[in-house]
């Protein structure tokens, strides 16, 4: 099991004590993998100090990522809703116990407020809470009987689509992070996750947390890197059921395109997207199949 | 036993219920009118390869006047338009269809070549109820779950298949319609002539002109309308390959995309199963529509203890089916709907009997004009053979054995389409933990090809997305 840091570790350093630096890692199948390129990259505050390294992701790291998804999906779609709904919340309740941290690197990510910042990671936890709340609600709220002119019990209800390549926004690190990771599990898919390029710190913290909690691994796997160098592979991948291009920007037509040639599901970037507004399902229903199923009543 | 079996005697309804023009123009804005190019289609009977009709194709040209009617009449009359209203002439049209069913359903019957049993008893009762559903929620929206104030998107592009002509149109036109939509609708090149008896029956319900746009032509015809850029939603219904294509075409757009493509549907009967209905189930699942149906139970999964058994009755059953006149009402399998269809179903027969699969079709007598295809059943398949991947869209089935449940599963989602399956046993818990794994859209248990504008008919995985029918319909054709 990948170990905690505490989060006392981003304390200032005492005077003259050398500081540890960090060289981060994906999180694959449960797992922090290095990158199998053995690549890494710096990240930089928005005053440009250095960060930290975080992995530089290949296309083979995002192949092995749907797998583990692949793997996961099973298992995650079944279990029940309000299993789904108890390990979703105490990803939230860890979420809570890990404020002040993403506090600290929203606020070097972002610059700004400390009291900014910490409004944004508050808003982040309510909505994993908010997602969490929806596990077992979702398929009575999109699904229904239907009155068919016969003899027939006749019901439709959603099911999660399989595996969705997630390509986190750029800019808006962890509460657009969580918008849209949370929707996707929390109806039962499993998620192959590109983080913000600039800010990916937030996201590898997220890692420790979902590596630590009762999320069985696989279900999230969080790679840092370049939406340019990973996303074509995703979106032609046959395995990857749906996309949500939320942070590939200028790309997205492009990946739209290369989309077309497995029929995936896609759910296209939105201008000016409000993180803070209430999402309602609007992020979980594209990664919904419905499903009806006919029976005949009789004697 | 056999010669104690009286003949059928012919059945035949009667080809004079309905008048076919000569020759037919296109529909845009309220009027036929004649097409810019010169170039004309002619529409056979695929029973008997005599002509029907000629109607005219299309071009990039009409489409763009098309387009511009279904806009103009989306801002100025059927946008604004209360939902209370849509939905009368709604209601109005769907009366019309059961009113002139009997000739809707020979005329479709000829340009098909589908038995007029079918047409009779499955494509008109179902295209005019579909009417009757969506024209009820033009007014109730806001409580279709679909947000406060659901809006239409504006002008849909519509391209339907040529398996159920006009109950596909029903199934595109009437939520469209329903939701403020106005439609440019492009018919499939070999079975136009029920889209422009529909086009009449809107100008008899007085639907404001430029609502309902219908275009005949050919492929060329339906690409210059997917592509176009000013219509807000495309809906397809037809092949995964045109899916694909039209999926290309839609990105980065913006517009709004729904795809019903092909299938590879599983139909799995346990080893529990009532097996004389499992049998009729397998009968209707594979041979209804000449297996023209993208949801067909094409491929058997018969659990191995019962196979034997279950496969003599089949091919009993098979035996009696009437294959001949679509027009005669004891007609069970009608005609290949064209001769390129034909061609492809012998082509993949051809691939079965090569990969070693064994063929099997009753003693038919096929008529010697037309297009026919005698009902097929193959044997000892594999999942490798191309007769357990591709779509033969078809009277041919194939075959394949299972010894445990898992397995059934296993090989049941084991291809790239997603669209309907089959369980046949009597246990319910079995039923309902099948029908819980299998990834497909729609689940048939203990009875298959059945169909309801209530209920949302639609695909996973490369079968296609969105819903067509029922509520979950609705969402295809508005902003939430």
């Amino acid at each position: 099991m990948p170990r905690l840091r505490k989060t006392t570790e981003r304390a200032p350093a005492a005077p003259g004590r050398l500081a540890v630096r960090k060289t981060y890692k994906l999180y694959v199948n449960g797992a922090f993998p290095r990158s199998e390129s053995g690549r890494s990259y710096p990240v930089t505050s928005a005053d440009g100090r250095h960060l930290a390294n975080a992995a530089l992701a290949s296309r083979k790291d995002a192949r092995d990522a749907v797998v583990a998804a692949r793997k996961a999906f099973g298992g995650w779609s079944g279990r029940t809703a309000y299993n789904r709904g108890q390990i979703l919340y105490r990803v939230a309740e860890m979420l809570e116990g890990r404020a002040a941290q993403f506090a600290d690197e929203l606020l070097a990510a972002e610059g700004g407020t400390r009291a900014k910042a910490e409004e944004l990671v508050a808003a982040a936890i309510d909505r994993w809470v908010y997602y969490a709340g929806w596990t077992d609600k979702i398929v009575q709220v999109v699904g229904n009987a239907n009155p068919v002119s016969g003899p027939y019990f006749n019901q439709s209800t959603p099911e999660p689509t399989g595996v969705v390549a997630v390509f986190a926004p750029q800019d808006a690190p962890l509460l657009g992070l969580v918008s849209v990771i949370a929707p996707v599990i929390a109806a039962g898919s499993t998620a192959v996750v590109v983080t913000s390029e600039r800010a990916p710190l937030p996201a590898v913290t997220l890692a420790e947390v979902l590596a630590t909690s009762d999320l069985p691994g696989g279900v999230v796997n969080i790679l840092t890197g370049r939406v340019p160098e990973l996303a074509p592979h995703l979106a032609a991948h046959a395995d990857v059921n749906a996309l949500d291009l939320t942070g590939t920007g200028d790309l997205a037509r492009e990946l739209e395109e290369t989309a077309a040639a497995t029929l995936k599901r896609v759910l296209r970037p939105r201008e000016d997207e409000d993180w803070t507004a209430d999402p309602g399902l609007s992020r979980i229903t594209p990664f919904l199949e419905t499903k009806t199923v006919w029976h005949p009543v009789g004697v | 036993m056999a010669d104690q079996i009286f003949e059928y005697a012919p059945a035949p309804e009667s080809r004079s219920v309905v008048s076919i023009d000569p020759s037919y123009e296109l529909f845009i804005d309220g009027a036929f009118t004649p097409a810019s190019g010169d170039e004309r289609i002619t529409t056979l009977n695929p029973a008997d390869e005599e002509p029907l009709a000629e109607v005219a194709v299309a071009t990039s040209a009409d489409v763009d006047r098309a387009v511009a009617a279904a806009r103009r009449a989306f801002d100025e009359v059927w946008g604004p338009m209360p939902g209370a209203e849509r939905g009368k002439y709604l209601f109005r049209i769907a009366r019309i269809i059961q009113e002139r069913s009997r000739e809707l359903a020979v005329l479709e019957s000829l340009d098909n070549g589908k038995p007029i049993k079918e047409t009779r008893d499955v494509d008109l009762p179902l295209a005019a109820a579909h009417f009757f559903y969506y024209a009820g929620w033009a007014d109730k929206l806001p409580h279709a779950g679909l947000g406060p104030d659901p809006r239409p998107l504006g002008v849909a592009a519509q391209v339907i298949p040529w398996n159920f002509p006009l109950l596909m149109l029903a199934w595109k036109i009437a939520p469209a319609l329903a939701t403020g939509n106005t439609v440019v609708l492009k018919p499939a090149e070999t079975t136009p002539l029920t889209a422009l008896a529909f086009a009449r029956i809107c100008q008899e319900a007085e639907l404001p002109p430029g609502v309902v746009n219908i275009l005949t032509g050919a492929g060329a015809t339906g690409r210059a309308l997917v592509a176009h850029p000013g219509t807000d939603k495309v809906a397809f219904t037809g092949s995964t390959e045109v899916g694909r294509e039209i999926a290309r075409a839609v990105a980065g757009t913006g517009r709004r995309l729904t795809l019903e493509l092909g299938g590879k549907g599983a139909n799995i009967v346990f080893d529990d199963a009532a097996i004389d209905q499992a049998v009729e189930g397998i009968v209707t699942g594979i041979f209804f529509n000449q297996g023209h149906v993208c949801c067909a139970g094409s491929r058997l999964l018969v659990q191995e203890s019962i196979a034997d058994e279950l496969l003599e009755r089949l091919k009993a059953r098979v035996e009696r089916l009437r294959l001949g006149d679509p027009l005669d009402k004891n007609t069970d399998i009608g005609a290949i709907n064209s001769a390129a269809q034909l061609a492809r179903i012998r082509d993949l027969a051809r691939a079965g009997a090569e990969e070693q699969a064994v063929g099997w079709s009753p003693a038919c007598e096929l008529p010697e004009r037309g297009y026919w295809f005698p009902p097929t059943v193959f044997t000892g398949v594999s999942q490798a053979h191309r007769i357990a991947r591709e779509e033969i869209f078809g009277p041919v089935l194939s075959v394949l054995t299972f010894r445990t449940p898992d397995e059934a599963i296993a090989k049941a989602n084991n291809t790239p389409y997603g669209l309907s399956a089959g369980v046949w046993t009597e246990k319910g818990s079995r039923m309902l933990w099948a029908a819980n794994r299998l990834r497909a859209g729609v689940i048939w248990s203990n009875t298959f090809n059945k169909f309801d504008p209530a209920s949302p008919f639609g695909g996973y995985k490369e079968s296609g997305y969105g819903r067509e029918g029922g509520r979950h319909g609705l969402e295809a054709y508005v902003n939430a």
